[in-house]
């Protein structure tokens, strides 16, 4: 199994699903227990210890929020250099409500930037899935493909922007196809490796079950491989977020990276740290989007942990 | 000669199983040489032999997962396998296991009836890793004889059991093959095994077959029979073992 392999390359293995799953079901099992306690009539365990559980990691972001508060409201920083969180909160709101000629809304500036991602996301990882299956699944798509990902692997990505301006100018295209290079080299790398660690004697079941190509593919193949695939996909949306910001700052006339390159030049701080947070925020969400998957995805070893 | 493998004409009185003159080599090593071996339809064969003899790679060549013998194999119909290690696809549930790869008109209900007939009904919508050895190998001969199989390979399917569910996974495998009638391979190094349950224990030596004994006693067998254990000692024997148990 992918879990007991090293890690590759770049992986975080702190969020690696494998400690998750060890971890989960003991944290879920004694908030449950907690909330049967509470409530013992309702019978929701399952509901309330998933809520318990997400109260409790907001205990320290909450903390962080408060002494940064104090710190500022006690003058130990300059206001200008970091604004304290209740004006960042009123300089958020601000931009959401006003359509400034010098920033634009907020909700926009977001929009187009999670567009940018999306689009940049979608077409990397689909090219990277495909590779990883043809280099998985024969020698000769492995032969062709894994020494070219291997070598664009080693190139640093943020190192081809002024290539890409030569090529493809400073339009929506370079921006685009920088953030699905990012995306597709750490799910190509994981995807792969996991379908090469997919066990062999599977294999052979299919054969004697003479299952055909397509549902080895889809029953054997990519399910065995789907914990690496996950790995992956956390990393590529990773880079997918950070290509994105880098991406941005390079002649952006829309998006989040624009309203911070404005910001720098009005000297504002607190703009730029909105747009920070939006970027968190937004790194989040897909974060969590992957960790359901995960839950759906990954239900068979959950069952056997918790067993 | 290339090897020829499933779906032969079938005449009523054609075995299930031809093999002749079949060997395969792992670079200088012949672990099958020249062999020959007929399984009637509906007949129970156990295949004993020290490791290293050449039964699992027997029993892979008449699965069609060694493509590299030669001879001639022919196999008449379908065959079904359930491997040493239960084999189930983790991610797939008991029942969905059991209908994998399968072509019938309802896939479902097949299994179902399979499930319930191992007696693993109650299992059914359970994930694999949560099953106990026996209950996975028991999920494992219902995916094998959901195919209805003509022949049905065996490869040591209870060794790594305990004792008493051996006992029991003896009782449910002579019982199903009793309802269904598969010809049955039965790879083993367990001339006990090979007793209880074979019409014929065949021993393989060195790549070929060295001795061949019929078992008539009716099932259920009583191991302490004195034929049984004339035909033990005789087995043993040829597996190289003397009366005192020294090899």
């Amino acid at each position: 199994m992918p879990g007991n392999r090293p890690a590759l390359a770049g992986e975080d293995v702190s969020s690696s699903p494998v400690t998750r799953l060890v971890a989960a079901p003991r944290l879920s099992g004694a908030a449950a227990a907690a909330t049967v306690q509470a409530r013992p009539a309702q019978g929701r365990a399952g509901f309330g210890g998933r809520r318990s559980r997400a109260l409790l990691r907001l205990i320290s972001p909450v903390v962080l929020l408060v002494v940064w508060q104090l710190v500022s409201d006690a003058g130990l920083v300059s206001v200008q250099k970091l604004p304290p969180p209740t004006q960042i909160w009123s300089t958020a709101v601000s931009l959401i409500t006003t359509d400034s000629p010098a920033y634009g809304t907020l909700q926009g500036a977001m929009l187009v930037s999670l567009e940018r991602v999306a689009i940049g996301f979608a077409v990397g990882a689909g090219i990277a899935l495909l590779l990883a299956i043809s280099a998985g699944l024969s020698r000769i798509g492995e032969n062709a493909v894994d020494p070219l990902m291997q070598m664009l692997r080693t190139l640093p990505l943020f190192g081809l922007i002024p290539v890409f301006i030569v090529w493809f100018g400073i339009g929506e295209l370079p921006k685009i196809i920088l953030i699905a290079i990012g995306a597709a080299v750490p799910l190509y790398l994981n995807a792969y490796a996991g379908i090469r660690n997919v066990d062999p004697k599977l294999g052979e079941l299919a054969q004697v079950l003479h299952l055909s190509r397509r549902e080895l593919l889809t029953r054997i193949v990519l399910p065995g491989a789907m914990p690496q695939i996950l790995v992956g996909l956390r990393q590529s949306l990773g880079v997918a977020w950070l290509a994105l910001v880098v991406a941005e700052q390079i002649n952006a006339n829309a998006g989040l990276g624009f309203m911070i390159s404005q910001a720098t030049q009005f000297l504002r701080n607190d703009v730029i740290i909105v747009c920070l947070l939006v970027y968190c925020i937004l790194g989040l969400l897909t974060d969590w989007l992957v960790r359901v998957l995960e839950r759906r995805a990954l239900s068979w070893r959950r069952s056997f942990m918790a067993a | 000669m290339a090897s020829q493998l499933h779906g032969s004409v079938t005449v009523l009185s054609s075995p299930a199983v031809r093999v002749r003159g079949l060997g395969r080599s792992f670079g200088p090593d012949e672990v099958l040489s020249d062999l020959d071996l007929d399984i009637a339809p509906g007949e129970f064969v156990a295949l004993i032999g020290r490791s290293g003899s050449g039964k699992s790679t027997l029993l892979r060549a008449l699965a069609g997962l060694d493509r590299e013998v030669t001879g001639e194999l022919t196999v008449d119909g379908t065959v079904a396998i359930a491997f040493q290690e239960p084999r189930l696809v983790p991610w797939k549930r008991v029942s969905d296991n059991v209908c994998l790869g399968l072509r019938t008109s309802d896939p479902r209900a097949s299994a179902a009836d399979a499930l319930a007939e191992v007696g693993l009904s109650d299992r059914a919508q359970a994930w694999p890793l949560t099953l106990s050895g026996g209950e996975a190998q028991r999920a494992s001969l219902a995916r094998a004889l959901v195919r209805e199989p003509s022949l049905l390979l065996l490869d040591e399917p209870f060794s790594a059991l305990d004792a008493l569910t051996t006992i029991s996974m003896h009782r449910l495998v002579l019982s199903l093959w009793e309802n269904h009638r598969p010809a049955v391979l039965l790879v083993t190094h367990d001339v006990d095994e090979a007793l209880t349950l074979a019409d014929r224990v065949v021993v393989l030596t060195s790549g070929r077959i060295s001795y061949t004994c019929q078992v008539s006693a009716d099932r259920p067998r009583d191991r302490n029979r004195p034929d049984l254990n004339a035909l033990r000692t005789r087995l043993l024997a040829e597996l190289g073992v003397d009366r005192e148990g020294k090899i």
